[in-house]
């Protein structure tokens, strides 16, 4: 008996691995681990130019849900036509009267012409609406590909080929096409196109539209990851020890596909935002006197042509550039948190 | 291969438990003929099974309670296709698994829940293996909460035992894995499997993954457990020289098949089979200390082992055996006792080798290229 458990006479083992113990060199650190979602966290943090973005995107939907609360503040709302109430700052062809666009004290950011709507309000509302229609898709597309990506790539077989055909099949759809074309049908789906469309129908016409071709990117990425994931060795040891499916993918699968999803949803709200407002801008999203986003760029594009006059098209532009920038960059910002290694 | 020679233990002889009273114990795991075939798909554009992968291909053995049971083999010869059928990760083509005289081969999950607890798995890589968003308390409680199973003093109690027995930090239990190195992943692997408790445990290739220098202590480790809690195990390795300080009993795997079985002392001292003989020749020299040990065989083997989707006709080692004759093509060798064998020892050749490990007048050098880069080093 030469070997070295042997001399110890069978006790307790002494640590014997040549290598240090995690908390050896700082004998008061508390031994708590940091799980990798506080160390992205940590280097999140450390991201100046992903804190700043953060704190824009933060302040839109900040604007977005108090929305009400600010317009009642500043005493208007955005559904009052000014040009019965106040004639007296419009001209005859309905545009405002004093220069750009009619900005004053009362007025911050202008009317608008024709029904004179206030501006300011119209954006804050239209911010709330195209903000709130986006989280909502993201939200559908999220649950559905993960739904459909881990199924795909967990259960694998028939089913990964089903999913994996369906996928292909709708990511060979020409997205703008078929949202520009299929809105009026799915409108016309829950109201006969003689009658008032109400509000609520075009929100789930736009909502469904986008939920139907926006879930197979991050589908695919989960269907790949959850197949990566289901040849790791904690599956089979969670599978040995006679783990059941579903809590193999809730606490084995699941956890370890949250950064994809993170990293992709942040990449996905900014792309529905101008989706939404494109569909808007052509006129087949909400329309007025509903405020959007989107459709006040539609406005003001006439305004720019007719008047050549650029105002109005100021401050849902700016607005939403700096919002899109600061999206794009948080989503850069988020990525390289979670995953340090790919460079930019 | 040198530092191998100092690092781990010397093969242990003369042990309390003696080999042929660990045959005699009653048998814990049988498997007979077991069968794996994996379906090769191809074709365009209809997808259809073009071939068969034959993995594991008709093996037979035998764990009895307590024992380590040494499977070796090259990479690619199914060993760990073998072990993922044992723990029934796996679904077997065919053949047989028994526990404890149950019939487990094609178990459902349910059914087999009363013997998980009794089955457990140590993985090859420690970094696959954990859980990355798991702390390791909730790692090795994992299976404790899976099967139900309340010890006295909570949990996190028996977590910490645990920790202490695989003798890590027992107030580590909170931290995640990537704060731990190789080895104490690798015991944190074992920590989970002795979690429940279990009469058998299969390891594959438990130390291959490690340094070197690691890999003797996660052996002592795996060894000291397995004597104190009287764990049998199946221990994976593709060498002999791990299993050798191990295991009472080893088999020799080649391209799906056990080509070799017997207890420690016939297989490493009195092998028969030309292959046995050649993995053997590549185990560096363990026994330091002799000076008169006999200078050992030399043996180089040829080109790489052949696709298991088509394996050579009659003994699958023909293509690389030294004295391969037209009767290994035509009939395939049965494992049994040959003449000059001892009990339990079997063989599959139907030209054995001498049972020694001496050097033999020439060495055995199959690769002409390797043969002629030996000859320039020595002229
Ligand atoms: N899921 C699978 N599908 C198809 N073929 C497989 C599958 N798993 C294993 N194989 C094949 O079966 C054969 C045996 O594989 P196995 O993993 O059992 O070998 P091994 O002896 O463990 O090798 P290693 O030492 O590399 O781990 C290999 O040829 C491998 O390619
Ligand atoms: S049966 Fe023939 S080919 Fe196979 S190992 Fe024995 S001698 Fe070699
Ligand atoms: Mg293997």
């Amino acid at each position: 008996m030469t070997s070295s458990t042997d001399i110890e006479g069978g006790g307790t083992p002494v640590l014997v691995d040549g290598d240090t113990e995690p908390t050896a060199e700082t004998g008061t650190r508390v031994p708590v681990g940091r799980s990798p979602g506080q160390l992205m966290w940590l280097r999140f943090k450390r991201d100046r130019a992903g804190v700043i973005s953060a704190y824009v995107v933060i302040l839109f939907f900040l604007v977005g849900l108090l929305a009400p609360l600010i317009s009642q503040l500043y005493g208007k709302n955005p559904y009052t036509v000014y040009a019965d109430e106040r004639p007296e700052l419009f001209d005859s062809a309905g545009v405002p009267v004093q220069p750009n666009g009619g900005i004053s004290g009362e007025f911050w950011f202008g009317l608008e012409p024709g029904n004179g709507y206030d501006v300011f309000t119209k954006l804050l509302y239209g911010i709330r609406n195209s903000l709130g229609i986006s989280l909502a898709v993201t939200l559908a597309t999220v649950l559905t590909g993960i739904v459909l990506g881990v199924a795909a790539g967990y259960l694998g077989g028939r089913t990964d080929f089903l999913i994996s055909r369906v996928i292909d099949f709708l990511l060979a759809i020409p997205a703008q096409l078929f949202f520009i074309a299929s809105m009026p049908v799915v409108v016309s789906l829950f109201v006969s196109p003689r009658d008032e469309t109400p509000v609520y129908v075009r929100v789930v016409a736009l909502i469904a539209v986008q939920w139907f071709l926006g879930w197979m990117s991050l589908g695919r990425i989960l269907r790949g990851t959850s197949l990566a994931l289901r040849e790791r060795e904690f599956i089979e040891a969670a599978k040995v020890s006679g783990a059941p499916p579903g809590r193999i993918i809730r606490k084995e699968i699941l956890p370890n596909v949250v950064t994809p999803i993170l990293v992709q949803a942040t990449y996905m709200l900014p792309n529905f935002v101008t989706a939404e407002a494109g569909l808007s801008f052509l006129g087949v999203g909400l329309v007025e006197p509903t405020p959007d986003w989107g459709q006040m760029f539609s406005k003001a594009a006439t305004e720019l042509v007719m008047q050549n006059d650029i105002t109005y098209m100021f401050f849902p532009g700016v607005s939403m550039i700096i919002f899109i920038v600061a999206f794009n960059l948080l989503g850069d910002s988020v990525r390289d948190a979670f995953d340090p290694k790919t460079a930019r | 291969m040198t530092q191998e020679d100092v690092v781990l233990p010397a093969p242990r002889e003369a042990e309390g438990r003696s080999e042929a009273e660990a045959g005699e114990r009653e048998p814990l795991l049988v498997v007979e003929g077991l069968t794996k075939h994996f379906p090769v798909k191809g074709g365009f554009p209809i997808r259809r099974t073009v071939g068969q992968v034959q993995a594991v291909d008709g093996i037979d053995l035998t764990v009895a309670v307590g024992e380590s049971f040494g499977l070796v083999g090259e990479s690619g010869c199914g060993k760990s296709t073998t072990g993922r059928l044992i723990t029934r990760l796996l679904e077997p083509t065919g053949g047989k698994v028994s526990y404890r005289g149950q019939d487990i081969s094609h178990a459902s999950r349910r059914e087999l829940a009363p013997i998980r607890s009794e089955i457990q798995m140590i993985f090859q890589d420690p970094y696959s293996s954990l859980n990355p968003r798991q702390t390791v308390g909730k790692i090795i409680s994992g299976p404790m909460e899976i099967n139900g199973i309340e010890p006295e003093g909570g949990r996190e109690k028996r977590v910490r035992e645990l920790l202490e027995i695989v003798g890590l930090n027992p107030e580590h239990f909170n931290r995640f894995p990537h704060e731990f190195s190789g080895g104490q992943r690798q015991r944190i692997g074992v920590a989970r499997a002795l979690a429940l408790e279990p009469k058998l445990i299969v390891a594959d290739e438990p130390v291959s993954a490690l340094d070197v220098s690691i890999q003797a202590q996660v052996v002592n480790l795996l060894q000291q457990v397995q004597r104190e809690l009287d764990i049998a195990f199946l221990f994976i390795a593709h060498d002999l020289a791990v299993v050798r300080h191990f295991s009472q009993r080893v088999a020799v795997m080649y391209l799906g098949k056990i080509i070799e079985v017997g207890d420690r002392t016939s297989i490493y001292t009195r092998p028969r089979h030309p292959y046995t003989h050649a993995l053997l020749s590549a185990v560096p020299e363990v026994a330091v200390g002799e000076d008169s040990a006999p200078q050992r065989e030399r043996i180089r083997l040829a080109g790489d082992v052949p696709s298991p989707i088509s394996p050579p006709s009659g003994c699958r080692f023909r293509t690389r055996c030294w004295k391969a004759a037209e009767k290994c093509a035509a009939e395939e060798p049965p494992l049994v006792r040959i003449s000059g064998n001892h009990e339990g020892h079997l063989t599959a050749c139907h030209f054995p080798e001498e049972p020694t490990t001496e050097a033999r007048d020439e060495d055995i050098v199959l690769d002409p290229a390797l043969a002629a880069l030996e000859d320039g080093g020595e002229g």
